[in-house]
């Protein structure tokens, strides 16, 4: 996770969401939904998005996982983060860890993209507050920035 | 005019980032899900599969022996403690556990604590209840019919009638209608919907047996009023409760009232001396908590054949469903309903509504609006375009002729509301202008010639927010005033605390922008906290776009107040008297020798340090701001959009949205709010409801069902601005957070009902499905 090596024992039953929240105590992905919706829960597993409310912790053994809070790097915030911030694409925060992590994957996969590839690569994850016209242009931020 | 201060202090009208987004962009937020206290335990509601049944049993033994299993309450078990029912915000009481029988699907029964969430979730499928089902009542058309069951024989009125309210001069009104030259009538339902925040409804309650203390982490958009309340109800002393609402995913009003779930929790710890969380499921949000609308309105208009309005009518039919849980603190059944006259001057006007109770979840809550103004907004500029096609007047040109003039303010309307202020024609020349709106009619002229659907959308709607002067606001007699506390400490930096509380609209960096305006302090030396009861002065919370009229106002009071002892101090310290001095943001200097000054900070730590013989040490302030009136901000939104013929599938291809909110604290804060409450009405219009079957089964219940838009089915949003400062406010602000989510779905149903009004379509009902466009398209025989 992140970068550590992290052992536990756990119920075959446990949710990844909640082994991330619950065991691991990472509290910076959220819990939005029940059905698979929200994409408020989504990680980097292997670096692909996944909603983590939908694996089970056991699925993850063995694997590489990243969250919200294993994207800064030396103290400075990832450009994806920077971006959120300048272009005011956040209101109440709550869909923003899961948005990031889903922009992150959208941008290795295709550093460039339209602003129609960004609408669909964010499109598993609701936002509520802000319409997302400002979170297109943070992903927008961040991927003129990287190049 | 105010006078702009450096970018560097962030004073108003500059676009400072936000302060909150750096704990938010790293996962560092603290939502109610995220607090962890030691010995914290776990609540799982158990909840009605019918929508009226009488309970004949509940079986806890197999639950309670569950290993894990601390506790299983029901409804018998707070009947003991006199809880088993709670007042609702407006006149009605609640059950919180089901005695004797449910009332719509869904309902909480029990409750089961357990040492976690799973064995929470297990032990409450081992509770067993028996139910005998009761005939439903679903249509609120129905309610009042005589065969209808009696949903509340817990009242003493023996029908299912909550209210009838009425405004306006029925008898005058009747007559313009009988006599008008023109009359134009819809019938428009306002569906049942529901905010659906990110994050749903919950709480920590952490009662400490050793001192006596409750503590609640909660989800509150009005924490003091939730400590009174439960001090009210439960009967613990007010200083031995602490709520604390901590970071919010969003409110939309979803977050006003107090549901069951929290008092369940609040018996569990008192019960156990143990924190019990309970948060709810996306499911048990949206089927159980905090709708929105089910208005079933019919509005009339009488004119003159040149299409100047003389009366308006409207009536309503009202379904609360269980209890009247509406969360609204007006002295009026229909909250502020009555502003459905709008942007028009009609001379006479009459509004009634009925209030009746159904087999659905309790409510309606204000869902990103004042009370019930969403829904006064859609009818009348629904019925407006109505009349516009009766009339084939071009519909800019019908509201043309009709808005209130400029000079007429403050207005008074004639159900009573005085309109501080308005500018409705400069609102509506930009977004014509900025639309090209008559290019697009003619446009859309060549489009129909040629068999394509494009349609035009207006609405030139006005809004009331800012609840609320204290004559005519209060919860639980409790005056809807908002207040502000502000502490300059020695170095000059600062912390202040409002009675209102964030969840999402950026209080921490906006009411900073206003201390910095007001004391010329940088907002990066000022910190802002809301939502702990224990630290905040008392307040009455976020909704209605009420912080900015109420706290904001009372932020720029206290610092008014700090500037007032700061002169006095300055004065001793540049030895003239304080009349000497002139101010400018952020120093006091003497007149006519400028470089005789002393800065807000140098005042600061003479406060501490140097102070003159007659003045109290300290630089602190608190003020509690009652407005005069509220404040109506007003604008004109346009929507584009095309209908595929083959599907129904319907295209918005611009929308342009003009807002009046008068001056501006942060520019950028207040566009993304409008891309928001405008994303939110897209989804109103075309996606949300919450539907039920005849036997009273939700049918929007998850979020696979009640639909929300994604990034790739909302539009771009163009917005633009005009000024027209409120006359009563001390920044001339207004508020601004509802006013695209109660403006814009009548601009999307206009547009869509203007691409048909040639096929002689003169109304759908909200959402506007594709399916719903392509029966309509079949029936008129131009689907292809």
């Amino acid at each position: 996770m992140n970068g550590a090596d992290h052992e536990a024992e756990v119920e075959p039953r446990l949710l990844l969401i909640h082994f991330i929240r619950d065991v691991l105590g990472l509290t910076g992905t959220h819990i939005g939904c029940d059905t698979t919706s929200c994409g408020a829960c989504t990680v980097l597993l292997g670096g692909k998005p996944v909603k983590s409310c939908t694996l089970f912790a056991v699925q993850v053994d063995e694997q590489e996982l990243q969250t919200i809070e294993g994207l800064i790097e030396n103290g400075q915030l990832h450009p994806l983060q920077e971006g959120f911030r300048e272009e005011h694409g956040l209101q109440c925060g709550f869909c923003t860890p899961g948005m990031i992590m889903a922009a992150h994957a959208l941008l290795k996969k295709n550093p460039h993209p339209s602003e129609q590839e960004i609408r669909r690569g964010i499109s598993g994850n609701l936002c509520r507050c802000t319409g997302y016209q400002n979170i297109v242009k943070a992903v927008r931020y961040a991927a003129d920035k990287i190049k | 005019m105010l006078q702009k201060t450096s970018a560097e202090v962030g004073g108003m009208g500059h676009s400072v980032k936000r302060k909150e987004d750096l704990r938010f962009v790293q996962g560092k937020g603290t939502y109610v899900d995220d607090v962890r206290l030691p010995r914290m335990v776990y609540g799982q509601m158990i909840r009605s599969p019918y929508a009226h049944a009488k309970i004949t049993a509940i079986r806890t033994e197999a639950a309670k022996n569950h290993p894990g299993v601390l506790a299983v309450i029901t409804g018998q078990d707070l009947e003991k403690a006199g809880l088993s029912w709670m007042p609702t915000l407006f006149h009605d009481k609640q059950m919180v556990l089901a005695t004797g029988k449910v009332l719509f699907q869904s309902q909480e029964v029990a409750f089961v604590v357990a040492e976690d969430r799973y064995t929470a979730a297990d032990a409450a499928e081992l509770v067993e209840v028996e139910y005998e089902e009761l005939p439903v009542l679903v249509n609120p058309h129905k309610a009042l019919d005589a065969d209808a069951p009696i949903l509340r024989d817990d009242r003493e009125e023996k029908t299912n009638q909550i209210f009838h309210w009425e405004v306006g001069d029925r008898h005058r009104t009747d007559q313009e209608l009988q006599t008008a030259p023109v009359r134009a009538e819809v019938r428009a339902v306002f569906q049942r919907c529901h905010p659906a925040p990110l994050e749903t409804c919950g709480c920590v309650a952490d009662f400490n047996p050793a001192t006596g203390r409750l503590t609640v982490w909660e989800t509150s958009q009005a924490p003091h009023a939730h400590r009174t309340l439960f001090a009210l109800v439960a009967g613990i002393p007010e200083n031995n409760i602490r709520i604390i609402a901590p970071d919010i995913g969003g409110g939309f009003g979803n977050k006003v009232p107090i549901y069951p779930g929290y008092v369940c929790a609040v018996v569990a710890s008192l019960q156990l001396g143990r924190p019990v969380k309970w948060i709810e499921t996306r499911s048990e949000n949206l089927q159980s908590t905090g709708f929105a609308r089910d208005y079933h309105m019919t509005a009339e208009v009488a004119a003159e054949a040149d299409g100047k309005v003389k009366a308006l009518r409207v009536k309503t039919l009202a379904d609360h469903g269980a209890f009247n849980a509406a969360a609204q603190p007006s002295k009026f059944p229909a909250g502020l309903f009555s502003v459905c006259t709008g942007s028009y001057d009609f001379s006479t006007a009459f509004c009634e509504v009925d209030g009746v109770y159904t087999n659905k979840a309790p409510g309606g809550i204000a869902y990103r609006c004042s009370f019930r103004v969403t829904e006064a907004a859609y009818l009348i500029e629904r019925v407006m375009d109505v009349l516009a096609a009766e009339l084939q007047i071009d519909p800019v040109d019908l509201r043309l002729k009709n808005f209130v003039p400029p000079d007429k303010f403050p207005y008074q309307s004639p159900l009573g509301w005085t309109y501080d202020s308005g500018n409705y024609q400069a609102a509506m020349n930009l977004a014509l202008e900025k639309i090209g709106y008559r290019e697009l009619r003619k446009e859309q002229k060549e489009k129909r010639e040629r068999g394509e659907l494009m349609g035009i959308g207006v609405s030139s709607f006005t809004e009331i927010v800012g609840a609320g002067p204290a004559h005519t606001f209060d919860i639980v007699g409790i005056k809807m005033f908002d207040s502000c506390e502000i502490r300059i400490h020695p170095t000059g930096k600062a912390i202040a605390r409002m009675g209102t509380k964030a969840q999402g609209q950026g209080h921490e960096t906006t009411f900073a922008q206003i201390i910095a305006q007001e004391l010329g302090i940088p907002v990066a030396d000022i910190t802002v906290e809301e939502g702990d009861t224990d630290t905040a002065p008392y307040g009455l919370g976020t909704y209605a776009s009420r912080s900015t009229p109420t706290a904001g106002a009372a932020t720029a009071m206290a610092s008014r107040k700090i500037r007032e002892k700061a002169k006095k101090i300055a004065g001793h310290l540049l030895e003239v008297s304080a009349e000497d001095l002139e101010w400018e943001p952020g120093k006091f200097y003497v007149k006519g020798a400028p470089s005789k000054a002393k800065t807000i900070q140098e005042i600061a730590f003479a406060a501490y340090t140097n102070l003159p013989p007659d003045l109290e040490a300290g630089l602190e302030a608190v003020h509690y701001y009652d407005p005069p009136n509220l404040t109506f901000p007003f604008g004109t939104y346009i929507c584009v959009l095309d209908i595929d013929k083959g599907t129904g599938e319907i295209k918005v291809r611009r929308f342009v949205a003009v807002d009046d909110c008068g001056n501006i604290i942060n520019p950028m804060i207040v566009e993304g709010q409008i891309h928001g409450g405008l994303t939110e009405g897209l989804a109103i219009a075309f996606m949300q409801e919450i539907g039920y079957d005849e036997s009273g089964n939700v049918q929007g219940g998850t979020f696979m069902d009640y639909l929300v838009p994604t990034a790739v089915e909302t539009p771009n949003w163009e917005t633009g601005k005009t000024c027209t400062p409120s006359p009563h406010h001390p920044l001339g602000a207004k508020g601004v957070g509802e006013s695209p989510n109660v403006g814009s779905p009548a601009a999307f149903v206009n547009a869509v009902v203007d691409a048909l009004s040639h096929l002689g379509v003169r109304h759908i009902d909200m959402p506007i499905t594709p399916w719903k466009v392509w029966q309509i398209l079949k029936e008129k025989g131009v689907a292809e």
